[in-house]
């Protein structure tokens, strides 16, 4: 009989990801209308401390796959054992994070167990006929399709970080399962050879609560520094327009739009962007959206909350000095 | 070499989305373009053709429509394509079905690499693991750089926070980042030469597919975001403006 709810637990530095977070406290009140248990699912090595963390934002059960195989992301070790534990434990559904792993891994043990998995949902409701319902962007947020799972279990999903609130933790205890890990020898096709870390400090793009975004009105890439100043007191992620990115200004990783990523900060600051249509449809489900640009005709001041017609080069170091005023 | 490139027709970036008076997206009056990201992979397969020889053949699954996008593939270089038509794949919410008619036409055409883009902008579909998984190879995403020797080939690809380079032994799949290269154009040249090259239309049961294969998922509705409206703008002389602009984001937005 399949039951219960799963979140794949991803994390970075020996921390639960935020994303994993919003997922689990998204699955515990999905647990908790249909009566039934949230698991959470962990794999890497030396990753047990985690569970702990798990049950504080509500699971129930944890199952820890804890071995070398599984120190750093393969898709055919991950595939293996996330696979094999769904089919023997036949969970209604299962949630990843849209993530690099979660894009890569949920489509390929989607197939493995014989289902789809729909791809970065921004919105997870309770279903009578079909158990859920998922709603997803297409066209990269210009138009929202609502998609069901009529038959196949589990329902699989990633889920577009910033999605779900976190909820506050809780005093709260998980059963754990440890997972044997076993790679079937066929899942052993790709051997990673090298991992290069790029780390900038800033949060990842897709995560961040807060983005400051630069575009073609920035003039060349080395006033991008005005705005690195400005993201990093805000704690925020620096994003560039099509155009900047097109120039060769900034590389394609951190560009936001359709040909770039979709992104769903609290905060999102556009500086020198005009807002074409495919950009818009990168960050247009932004919760408060700030334009700074000197064209008062740009479109992107159709979409902004709080707008500054004027010279981004003087407003934004401003900005800045105000935010550190804040800080102080 | 033999190097398979799988391309989708999508709508053009610049295009509105429109629902029509049946509750669906209507493609009336929007331009057809090949999802950009196919772009990358039809042109690192041609890179790959001019360095080790062999063959590409791009293929695509959609409706007859579609032969467009495989003619911009024959224009850019590729040998012949081949085009998945059925009625029964027009329920687009599904890649599951999308990519088992896809794995079945690739499987008969025996090749050592398999290029795609590592997301269709229409749909979000992800096809690369897709196809990988049931052909029963390895996939890597996100590839911003590719080398074959022999039968082996070594990718570094794109990840949260960084990068990796993964080894895998051929065949496999790979899905192309926008960094991967810079797609050629096709030449007027290529354009007349792509009319005469072979474009094979194929049904679900020519691939001896059962054309009654639903998919796993349904779409059960589309709507339009809700619109935003512009808000405020702050007057004043850059730091006044700015002063504004913060306050009003602390005390009234509550975001920093």
């Amino acid at each position: 009989m399949a039951k219960g709810i799963w979140v794949f637990v991803e994390q970075s530095n020996g921390n639960i990801r935020k994303v994993s977070l919003e997922l689990l406290s998204q699955g515990r009140k999905l647990a908790d209308e249909k009566g039934e248990e949230l698991a959470a699912v962990i794999m890497g090595q030396n990753i047990s401390a985690l569970a702990g963390e798990a049950a504080k934002y509500g699971a129930d059960k944890v199952y820890v796959a804890d071995d070398e195989k599984l120190a750093s992301y393969s898709t055919g070790a991950y595939t293996s054992v996330f696979a094999k534990l769904i089919r023997e434990n036949e969970p209604n559904l299962v949630l990843l994070g849209n993530t690099a792993v979660g894009k890569d891994l949920a489509p390929r043990v989607a197939t493995r167990v014989g289902v789809d998995a729909a791809i970065d949902c921004v919105g997870i409701e309770a279903d009578a006929a079909n158990y859920v319902n998922l709603t997803r962007p297409i066209y990269a947020g210009k138009a929202l399709i609502k998609v069901v799972s009529p038959e196949a279990r589990p329902v699989m999903a990633t889920v577009r970080p910033n999605t779900f609130p976190v909820a506050e933790p809780v005093s709260k205890e998980a059963a754990v399962v440890n997972v044997p890990v076993a790679v079937d020898p066929a899942d052993l096709g790709a051997i990673l050879k090298e991992l290069i870390s790029q780390a900038t400090g800033r949060p990842e793009l897709t995560e961040a609560n807060i983005i400051v975004s630069g575009g073609r009105g920035m003039k060349g890439p080395e006033d991008f520094v005005i705005l690195e100043e400005l993201a990093d007191c805000l704690g925020a992620s620096v994003g560039a327009s099509r155009a900047a990115v097109d120039a060769g200004w900034r590389e394609h990783k951190y560009q936001v739009g359709q040909t770039g990523k979709t992104v769903s900060p609290v905060l999102y600051i556009a500086c020198g962007i005009s807002g074409a249509i495919q950009h818009l449809a990168g960050m247009g489900s932004s919760k408060v959206i700030v334009a700074i640009n000197k064209d008062p005709e740009a479109n992107i001041f159709q979409v902004a909350d709080y707008g500054i017609v004027g010279d981004l080069f003087q407003v934004v170091p401003a900005l800045t000095a105000e935010c550190k005023k804040l800080q102080a | 070499m033999n190097i398979v490139v799988l391309v989708k027709q999508v709508f053009d970036t610049e295009a509105k989305i429109v629902i029509g008076a049946d509750g669906r997206i209507d493609d009336s009056n929007v331009t057809m373009v090949m999802n950009p990201y196919d772009e990358n992979a039809t042109e690192e397969a041609l890179l790959l053709k001019e360095r080790l020889g062999g063959e590409v053949i791009a293929v695509a699954a959609g409706t007859p429509k579609a032969q467009e996008t495989l003619r911009t593939a024959l224009a850019m270089g590729a040998d012949r394509a081949v085009l998945v038509s059925d009625p029964a794949l027009q329920s687009v919410s599904d890649d599951y079905a999308a990519a088992q008619a896809l794995a079945k036409a690739v499987s008969e055409l025996k090749p050592d690499i398999i290029l795609t883009g590592r997301v269709a902008i229409d749909y979000g579909s992800k096809i690369a693991g897709r196809v990988a998984e049931i052909l029963g190879i390895p996939q890597v995403n996100t590839v911003t750089r590719l080398e074959v020797n022999g039968d082996k080939a070594v990718a570094a690809r794109e990840i949260d926070g960084g990068s990796e380079v993964i080894e895998v032994t051929l065949p496999a799949v790979f899905s192309a980042q926008k960094s991967l290269n810079n797609p050629r154009y096709p030449t007027v040249a290529g354009i007349m030469k792509a009319k005469k090259k072979e474009l094979k239309t194929l049904t679900l049961a020519d691939l001896g597919l059962d054309a009654t294969m639903s998919g796993k998922m349904q779409i059960v509705g589309y709507s339009l975001p809700a619109g935003r409206k512009g808000g405020r703008v702050i007057p004043g002389e850059p730091g006044q403006a700015a002063a504004e602009l913060a306050k009003l984001l602390r005390s009234e937005a509550k975001v920093i």
